[in-house]
């Protein structure tokens, strides 16, 4: 076999995308999801002006746009985008590691999946901020408290990926291993993890969105400081513009978080075909 | 075909019941099969004749229910180090390149990596996958694939090379390829080959011996041996000789009426 050229079927003469260069512009998605916002910017605008709705009620864009700049200009808006950030941040890591763990080790044994997985749906299926003014008692008025509650909701994501992840492994590519005298731990390290990582990333994402979640439910229900703490003050006081400014802020905040989980995803799982992105 | 007084391979007795509840099925009646060293040995056999199950055996990933088989002069009783698999499928990982798949068994069995890596570039030299040796797995086609799973196989200098079936996925031009260029590694690195196919003409192509197997239950119906001359071109399938071994093999399954071949 001299010529191996015969086997390079790949990349080169797969047929590329046309060029639509005749179609009209408002056929290319990307056009029209950046015309999206600005059309509904402008609709919400005219509408509240010529309905005269209540600002207290639905603040036009603009108005949330002058009280955006009013907080971005403050100094101390920054430390509770600060607080909630690091709130979400450090309960995602704390969630998703504990999560990662236990999925591991239930992960290792059908048997221990047998007998752990009824405690795990049942406690899935309790809305875990519930348990918010209990941690608020446990855990205090701080920022600890907010972790906890976070990372409460963002284990079971992860929890519940890596032992489907694990499980994902076939058969015989683990025989292929027993049989190069690879150890149990070894199978575990280079086989079947590196295999569960597309759905922990599934889990890792989810994890992420919730985390934020978790973070401003514990500011609502009690603290000092952070964007959920700021959202309950400007109610109060019917700034509902502010109100709206600071859910700008939080889905910029989020937007973030998933663009970096994104970047690390595509790092890591560059092997993995048809990675979704969910959440 | 060397053939040496004290085989390789020496089963005695050797069968596989497998258990289930309340039932058993018997995956392979009780056998003695000897392999020589450095033979190349084909088992032939549709679906459910036990050819899987006899290379499981002897892979050490199956315990055996009855009878004994020695690698040797020590007895299989689990995976061994000197001993090399091939699957249908190339599995390789795809998160590592078509080397550190290669290094696999290096690494599973905490050998030395220079003189591993070494050996594993010197493997796809000679089956012309040298300048693929940094690509990852999916950019390469399934020959190639298979290719770089039979150095895989090979990189740790195992006596024993087993094999399952490694070309059923190929398409039958890529087959015919592999099938000489299997012959020439088994030429170059002298290993003993246990190839279980259910392709009579390959068999019979690439055996030293074809050991025909049946099923229900799974059992030896004959040895056939191959004196066709090495190293052997795809036109020795055209003669007579070639024929009349296939016929040979062929009339087993007519007999047993097996006709999933």
């Amino acid at each position: 076999m001299t010529d191996t050229s015969l086997d390079i079927d790949r990349a080169g003469d797969r047929p590329k995308p046309l060029l639509r260069a005749t179609s009209p512009i408002w056929h290319r998605p990307a056009v029209v999801s950046a015309l999206l916002l600005p059309t509904t910017l402008i609709l919400w605008e005219a509408l509240v002006y010529w309905l005269q709705v209540p600002r207290i009620i639905m603040p036009a864009p603009s108005e949330i746009g002058v009280s955006l700049w009013n907080n971005l200009v403050s100094v101390d808006f920054y430390r509770h985008v600060w607080v909630t950030a690091i709130e979400a941040l450090f309960g995602f890591a704390l969630g998703a590691i504990i999560g990662f763990v236990l999925g591991a080790i239930i992960g290792q044994s059908p048997f221990l999946e047998k007998v752990f997985y009824p405690y795990i749906i049942a406690f899935e299926t309790l809305p875990k901020v519930a348990f918010a003014p209990l941690v608020l008692v446990w855990f205090g008025y701080d920022m600890t408290s907010k972790v906890v509650i976070t990372a409460m909701i963002s284990l079971f994501p992860l929890l519940a990926n890596t032992i489907v992840g694990l499980r994902a492994t076939d058969q015989d590519q683990i025989d292929l291993f027993r049989a190069f005298c690879g150890s149990r731990w070894a199978i575990f390290w280079r086989l079947r993890l590196p295999n569960a990582l597309p759905y922990i990333f599934v889990g890792l994402n989810v994890s992420l969105i919730f985390s934020l979640t978790g973070a401003i439910i514990g500011e609502f229900v009690g603290s000092r400081e952070g964007l959920g703490y700021l959202i309950m003050m400007r109610n109060q006081t019917l700034n509902i513009p502010s109100v709206f400014s600071i859910l700008v802020v939080l889905g910029a905040l989020g937007c973030f978080f998933h663009y970096v989980l994104h970047v690390i995803q595509r790092r890591v799982l560059f092997w993995a075909p048809g990675v979704r992105y969910n959440g | 075909m060397k053939r040496q007084t004290d085989p390789l391979i020496r089963a005695r007795g050797l069968g596989k019941v497998w258990e289930t509840k309340g039932d058993a099925i018997v995956a392979l009646s009780p056998l003695d099969l000897d392999i020589h060293d450095g033979e190349f040995l084909s088992i032939v056999g549709p679906s459910g004749c036990g050819k899987s199950t006899l290379l499981k055996i002897l892979a050490g990933l199956v315990a055996p229910s009855s009878g004994n088989v020695d690698l040797g002069g020590t007895p299989i009783t689990g995976p061994r180090p000197d001993v090399g698999l091939v699957f249908q499928a190339p599995m390789l990982l795809p998160w590592r390149t078509v080397l550190e798949n290669v290094m696999v068994p290096i690494e599973l069995q905490k050998r030395d990596r220079a003189a591993g890596r070494a050996k594993a570039q010197e493997l796809l030299e000679m089956v012309k996958l040298g300048d693929f040796a940094d690509r990852y797995a999916n950019e390469l086609s399934g020959g190639m694939q298979q290719r770089a799973g039979i150095c895989r196989a090979l990189v740790h200098d195992p006596k024993l090379l087993l094999m399952d079936e490694p070309f059923g996925a190929l398409d039958a031009m890529t087959r015919e390829r592999m099938n000489i260029e299997l012959q020439r590694i088994w030429l170059e690195q002298h290993k003993t080959v246990v190839f279980v196919t259910h392709s009579i003409q390959e068999a019979v192509f690439l055996g030293d011996r074809v050991v025909v197997m049946t099923p229900r239950p799974g059992r030896i119906s004959e040895i056939v041996d191959v004196p066709l001359p090495r190293h052997r071109d795809p036109s020795v399938m055209a003669t007579a000789e070639f024929g009349a071994i296939a016929d040979q093999i062929r009339r087993h399954f007519e007999l047993e009426g097996a006709t999933d071949l």
